[in-house]
């Protein structure tokens, strides 16, 4: 299968079937908290990059919302040259090891792969990983380019995919990069969110080291909106100020017993176990009710993330309770496979209207409807009407409430100039620039709860945005 | 240094200390009401504390602890010297001050000190303060002197008798509103255990005083992000770390923030254990 042999054709490379990710048993992994997706080996990697019929007119491409160069990338791989892979990867995309595992493929780069008409798609997204992992182990560490120092002083607000980023590219550009981060430790919902078993946590370490290494300063535990307002940075000889505080408030569903002990909202849940460490209690200080049987609200990747979570912390039964049916859920395709293996049961096509509590205040259950779908609502998913006199019970000791995110005021609140939407989202100018000069925004604060890649982008346009600013300044 | 120096420690009663540590930034923008989240070391839990006091030009922040739990007990435990990891804030609203004419400051053990910082603004505001500040025993009367600076009275009260009036603040309380003092009293400002600020609330809600009460449910973040610190608020859920701490005593829902409390009282128990097991090995091999 290798390179020298010559070129493929067309119709040897369509005889290849999409390889299989390589992956832990379900009953091994639902133990612990370890990484599900063991990685392709370079040989599987290769294989799965001559299954590219290199189009003429790669439509994958158009899938990619940053315009990662797919089909070369591909070509790359298939030769083995995994090095310039990578390079050519980072061109576009900062962090191939972030999304190589949590894109949404199967609706971006691998929806508009034309094998995917009649067949599999290209694995896009577990090559770009088998990529980034193998640069990450390569001895060599990968030169970056840095400009000049321009001694200009730019501040990112958040630590999340928009802010390091935004932080990555405006270094290499020559300025002067301090990251502001609210929580003790970088990365945003990489770290507090997205859980160990699907995005190892010491890949986001390495991201943040590379950071570092190019001058990034970061600051944690310092809160833009309380420890210092965006005036006072400016006051402070800062020139510009990227925003990217996500969108972190959680939604409850408002209905009664929502305050009952053992019902979370999915932020503080996975926080708790992600960020605090609460699955390693005692040995770590914070705590978390380990739940006998568990319900999760909502059809997400938070969901699922959540609901695999509780099944790890050792729940009988773990459950997604989702008011539309599977068709609509928005989680990444993988997750719900995954979750599905791991003996997650699925109660679609229910509402929960009660959550019912013990005489001590405990959760013991939810009232649910059962609903069908009707005609389509704006999101264009069949809206879920509720079947009347289906009332049902079910038994639940602890409560995920995983059914979106809105805009934290914290930081608009304490900034009256920044313009917000009726939603509470910053509002942007086509360069990311807000109503206040000098301060950019994007990510999740501006485009409400979206994806790692489309925050990415968000960053790196911002980077563009702010260089250009600070040269007419 | 990692973190943030302790710079002085100062036992108040038997297991309530009060420390100073280095937080320049905090110190300068810090409003009285509100509070900080550290974290001791790497591992450790995020614990909410309300700061007590602050000296921005020496660039430090007091905070006043009682070891009830593993991390307050650890806490409390450190020397000057030593340092602790992460400190953030200033976090939550700053209380609401005004011109009065007259307020009653009440605290309960240490809620004294959350209430202290209240007390001397609404002091420097021109009001005249009366504070009330119970204890369990005379140890746990604090702050007195502190406040006798500016407050033009300060009642103590023990439950045991022990020190200054036998009894529960509320009666101190309501002898006060009773003796119609001048100026009247316009507004009670009321931090202590949960069913001593529900007993105030309750007290003085005949009256019809304005009164305020600082909450303590469980945080995580304190920047609006989990919902864990969620209080039912005049039949509203709020977010005590942003839209809190202090609320409008005669709407709060005390009963569910006391049940809420309990939510991890078992844990909070074995962690208890094994520290002390664990510290009591440390002292045997030494
Ligand atoms: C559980 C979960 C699973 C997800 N799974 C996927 C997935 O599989 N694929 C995918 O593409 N997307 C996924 N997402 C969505 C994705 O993570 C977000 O769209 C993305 O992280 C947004 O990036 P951001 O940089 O805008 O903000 P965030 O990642 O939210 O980072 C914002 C950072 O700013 C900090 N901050 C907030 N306010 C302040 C302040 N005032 N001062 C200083 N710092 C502040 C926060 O602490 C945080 O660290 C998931 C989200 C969650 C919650
Ligand atoms: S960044 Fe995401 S969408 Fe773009 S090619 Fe990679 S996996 Fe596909
Ligand atoms: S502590 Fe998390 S929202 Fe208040």
């Amino acid at each position: 299968m290798s390179s020298n042999t010559g070129r493929m054709t067309a119709k040897q490379r369509l005889a290849i079937e999409r390889q299989k990710m390589p992956e832990r048993s379900p009953d091994e992994r639902a133990k612990d908290f370890n990484e599900v997706n063991l990685g392709f080996t370079a040989e599987l990697a290769k294989l799965e990059a001559t299954r590219c019929l290199q189009c003429k007119k790669p439509t994958c491409m158009d899938g990619c919302p940053v315009g990662v160069d797919i089909k070369k990338f591909l070509e790359l791989v298939e030769d083995g040259d995994f090095l310039a892979a990578a390079a050519l990867m980072r061109q576009t995309n900062s962090l191939p090891a972030l999304t190589g595992r949590v894109c949404p493929q199967e609706i971006q780069c691998e929806a508009e792969c034309v094998r995917g008409v009649k067949g599999e798609p290209v694995a896009v997204g577990h090559l770009e990983r088998f990529i980034a992992d193998y640069e990450r182990a390569a001895s060599e560490p990968v030169n970056v380019e840095v400009a000049p120092p321009t001694n200009k002083k730019v501040a990112i607000v958040g630590s999340g995919p928009a802010g390091l980023t935004a932080a990555a590219d405006l270094a290499r550009m020559g300025h002067d990069l301090t990251v502001f981060e609210a929580f003790h430790a970088p990365g945003g919902v990489l770290v507090y969110g997205i859980p160990e078993f699907r995005l190892p946590k010491k890949i986001v370490a390495a991201e943040i080291e590379n950071l570092k290494k190019l001058g990034v300063k970061i600051e944690l535990n310092t809160i833009i909106g309380r420890t210092y307002t965006l005036d006072e940075l400016f006051e402070n000889g800062f020139k510009a100020i990227f925003v990217a505080n996500g969108a972190g408030l959680p939604v409850f569903l408002g209905v009664p017993g929502e305050n009952h002990k053992g019902v979370y909202s999915a932020n503080e849940y996975l926080t708790r176990v992600n960020l605090m460490g609460a699955y390693n209690f005692p040995n770590c200080d914070t705590p978390i009710m380990r739940g006998r049987q568990v319900a999760v609200m909502g059809g997400g990747n938070v969901a699922m993330d959540s609901v695999r979570t509780a099944k790890r912390l050792g729940a009988e039964k773990a459950t997604i309770v989702y008011r539309r049916s599977e068709r609509e859920m928005p989680a990444r395709i993988e997750e719900v496979h995954h979750a599905r293996d791991e003996g997650i049961i699925f109660e679609m096509l229910t509402n929960p209207i009660r959550i019912l509590g013990d005489e001590n205040g405990w959760v013991c259950g939810m009232e649910c409807l059962h609903m069908e779908l009707g005609e389509p609502d704006e999101s264009g998913r069949r809206r879920p009407v509720p079947i009347e006199g289906s009332n049902f019970t079910m038994d639940t000791d602890v409560v995920v409430v995983a059914v979106g995110a809105r805009a934290n005021p914290l930081l608009s609140g304490a900034t009256p100039d920044l313009k917000i939407n009726k939603w509470g989202y910053i509002e942007v100018d086509e360069n990311l620039q807000t109503s206040i000069p000098g301060v950019f925004a994007g990510g999740d604060i501006v485009r409400g709860s979206a994806t790692v890649i489309l925050a990415m982008g968000d960053g790196r346009q911002a980077a563009q945005s702010i260089d250009n600013y600070l040269k007419d300044g | 240094m990692v973190g943030h120096e302790i710079v002085e420690k100062q036992v108040l009663a038997p297991d309530v200390v009060s420390i100073r540590l280095r937080a320049p930034q905090i110190a300068r923008v810090r409003k009285p009401g509100q509070f900080i989240i550290l974290r001791i070391s790497e591992g450790g839990e995020r614990l909410p504390l309300t700061i007590a006091d602050a000296d921005p030009s020496a660039g430090t922040i007091r905070l006043i602890v009682q070891a009830v739990g593993k991390t307050t007990g650890q806490l409390a435990s450190l020397e000057p010297g030593q340092a602790i990891r992460d400190v953030v804030g200033p976090l939550g609203r700053p209380t609401h001050l005004d011109s009065f004419g007259h307020a009653v400051c009440i605290g309960g053990g240490v809620g004294t000190a959350v209430v202290y910082p209240i007390a001397k603004a609404l002091a420097e505001l021109g009001n005249k303060v009366t504070a009330i500040i119970g204890g369990r025993t005379k140890d746990y009367v604090l702050l007195e002197q502190e406040l006798s600076r500016f407050a033009q009275r300060v009642i103590p009260t023990t439950d045991d008798g022990s020190y200054g009036q036998k009894g529960f603040v509320t009666a101190a309380l309501k002898d006060v509103l009773d003796s119609s003092p001048e100026p009247p009293v316009k507004a009670i400002y009321a931090v202590g255990p949960v069913p001593m600020m529900k007993a105030v609330s309750e007290l003085t809600r005949p009256y019809g005083i304005y009164t305020v009460v600082s909450l303590n449910p469980i945080m995580v973040d304190g920047t609006g992000m989990c919902g864990g610190c969620r209080v039912t608020v005049d039949g509203q859920t709020r977010f005590a770390c942003v839209d809190g701490p202090e609320f409008d005593g005669h709407l709060v829902d005390f009963d569910e923030l006391t049940d809420r409390l309990t939510t991890y009282r078992q844990a909070e128990a074995r962690a208890v254990q094994r520290y002390e097991n664990h510290t009591c090995k440390l002292k045997d091999e030494s």
